[in-house]
């Protein structure tokens, strides 16, 4: 099995971390954007953010099977 | 014709509607057992994007979110980050899946556990806990369906008949349709949720306040506690909104049975990973739901059922005709998905479970014949519970992810990490479905603000481990780096 780059479980972690972690910084009414509560807000933000970062993973992902650096060492999924 | 009898004459006519396409669909293919599952492995991009959404976007989405955000508020949150950090998930390993199941031509999840972890054991055990965690599932879709024609009719139908209708419609549709049938259904279906959502989401708040800016100023004003956790629960705080985002993304992100078979029935690998980072956008419809929720507290308070909230604001505020249209949206939106579901189970238990142990000399086509016979069986037994059970659709979805989800070790660890056993697999999903079953049926659940179904996971993730490094480890055939290297 490939294991993903360092890089794109970085960027896959971005939104764990908006959208699960970090609730009780933003589980809030105010400030109120767009006539929506802020919770609200910022989990419809973070919907819209996640596919340009899975699409930087993507590049990631794709560019590093392109560019295999050599044979993989015998024990390197381990 | 009666308001009662237009809205249920559009119900069924797009009822009909859709299982013509599915019906058209499938009849041009010859649907032998790797057709009627996977679809013979040929669908693109667009097909596997209606596919996943066909089963993702339930009668849940439908009525169980505005259902969750009008009793309990705030822990409805969890509905709009689930999803798309399920699609995370999936990025990774659903075209790692894929690559297993084109080698080894998988059809099942229990197909993926069999050659990872080369026991017929393991395979038959995941088959039936798979099977016994779709039911509540499958459950969930004919309440619902129960729901849409009991409002729709006013009450001139009532639920268990409502139910029996739709059992019969499910099962005759899963019959005669496979799954290139469903996922085409998935046009129809999707285009009325898209409608029913962005409309009704959009009108009831305007019709009411004048908008969804003014509608959330009135909650503001009226329930403030209402808009963020705990809400109107006691226990459920952010503790239990971390642990039950991770529960149900980890279970979204493809540990349900019938996740695999979508998998299985993509072209390529890419066309998995290109869905994966466009299907979030697609839960961009779950707010809608809530904020009719949210409208429904203040303009009809003291329901007794939340899940019936939805249905009763859009028959409040609309024509009968619109009532019948959305009952239809919300119809095929149970249907396309209980499809999938009672397919899956069906094909689970006839391979996975009755072949290995049973009749091991069983030929493809009578494993075939068998899964039909059986989606009649499952599709009672889901009936029977529907009818004997008051559980809400939230709390029906939650209990189905708490246990698919106990599958995420053996899956995960068995893709990335050689030293995963049989042994340490089989010992881990025990322990965790013990643990579900225990805290739930105790009512333990959350335990410590803490979702159930999450300490069950964890406890599953350690003893999957620690049991791995107790035993011995055989080499399987997944990893490339098994076979000689080329020079």
């Amino acid at each position: 099995m490939k294991r993903p780059s360092l890089g794109s479980l970085l960027l896959a972690l971005i939104p764990f971390i908006a959208m699960c972690f970090s609730v009780s910084l933003w589980d809030r009414i105010y400030p109120m954007v767009l006539g929506i509560p802020f919770n609200f807000f910022w989990l419809i933000l973070w919907t819209l953010l996640i596919p340009p970062c899975l699409w930087g993973a993507y590049r990631l992902e794709r560019r590093s099977a392109s560019h295999p650096r050599g044979p993989r060492r015998e024990g390197a999924t381990r | 014709m009666t308001p009662s009898g237009l809205a249920l004459t559009l119900i069924f006519t797009i009822i009909a509607a859709g299982s013509f396409i599915g019906f058209f669909a499938g009849s041009r293919y010859k649907m032998d057992l790797e057709q009627w599952t996977v679809a013979a492995r040929g669908f693109g991009l667009l097909l596997v994007w209606l596919l996943m959404a066909g089963e993702i976007y339930t009668t849940f989405t439908f009525l169980g979110a505005s259902g969750w955000a009008y009793s309990r508020g705030g822990p409805a949150l969890y509905i709009l980050a689930y999803l798309p950090l399920g699609y995370v998930i999936w990025f990774f390993i659903a075209p790692e899946i894929w690559e297993v199941g084109r080698k080894h031509g998988l059809q099942t999840q229990a197909d993926f556990f069999r050659v990872r972890y080369s026991s017929e054991f393991l395979a038959a055990f995941v088959a039936l806990v798979g099977v016994v965690f779709l039911i509540p599932y499958l459950q969930l879709q004919l309440t619902g369906l129960g729901i849409i024609v009991e409002i729709s009719s006013s009450g001139g139908i009532g639920r268990t008949p409502a139910m029996l209708i739709s059992f019969v419609l499910v099962a005759a549709f899963v019959l005669t349709s496979g799954m290139r049938g469903i996922a085409w259904v998935s046009v129809l279906k999707d285009g009325l949720l898209l409608f029913a959502a962005v409309f009704v989401g959009f009108a009831i708040p305007h019709i009411f306040f004048g908008g969804i800016g003014p509608m959330f100023l009135a909650l503001v004003r009226a329930k403030p506690a209402h808009l963020v956790m705990p809400g109107a629960t006691t226990n459920l705080g952010h503790k239990w909104y971390v642990s039950t985002v991770l529960l149900t993304a980890f279970g979204a992100g493809g540990m349900w049975p019938h996740n695999f078979a979508a998998t299985f029935s993509a072209k390529s690998s890419d066309t998995l990973r290109r869905n994966a980072i466009a299907l979030p956008l697609y839960s961009i419809t779950m707010p809608l739901m809530l904020f009719i929720g949210f409208a429904a507290v203040l303009i009809l308070p003291g329901l007794t059922n939340g899940d019936l909230s939805m249905l009763m604001i859009v028959r409040k505020a609309f024509p009968p005709w619109f009532l019948g249209v959305i009952g239809g949206a919300g119809a095929l939106t149970a249907m396309v998905p209980a499809s999938i579901q009672i397919l899956t189970a069906a094909t689970l238990f006839a391979k996975n479970l009755y072949r290995p142990v049973f009749s091991p000399r069983m030929t493809d086509e009578q494993v075939g014949k068998l899964a039909k016979a059986m989606v009649i069986v499952i599709t009672s037994l889901a009936l029977f519970c529907a009818i004997h059970s008051f559980a809400t659709l939230v709390s029906l979805l939650l209990l189905g992810y708490a246990g698919v989800t106990q599958f995420f070790p053996g899956v995960v660890l068995g893709l990335y990490w050689k030293r995963a056993t049989m042994f340490g697999v089989f010992t881990g999903l025990v322990t965790g479905i013990a643990l579900v079953a225990f805290l739930i049926l105790s009512h333990h659940d959350p335990l410590m603000g803490i979702n159930a179904g999450f300490i069950a996971l964890c406890a599953n993730l350690a003893v999957t481990i620690a049991t791995s490094f107790l035993t011995p480890c055989h080499p399987n055939s997944f990893d490339p780096s098994d076979s000689p290297l080329p020079s």
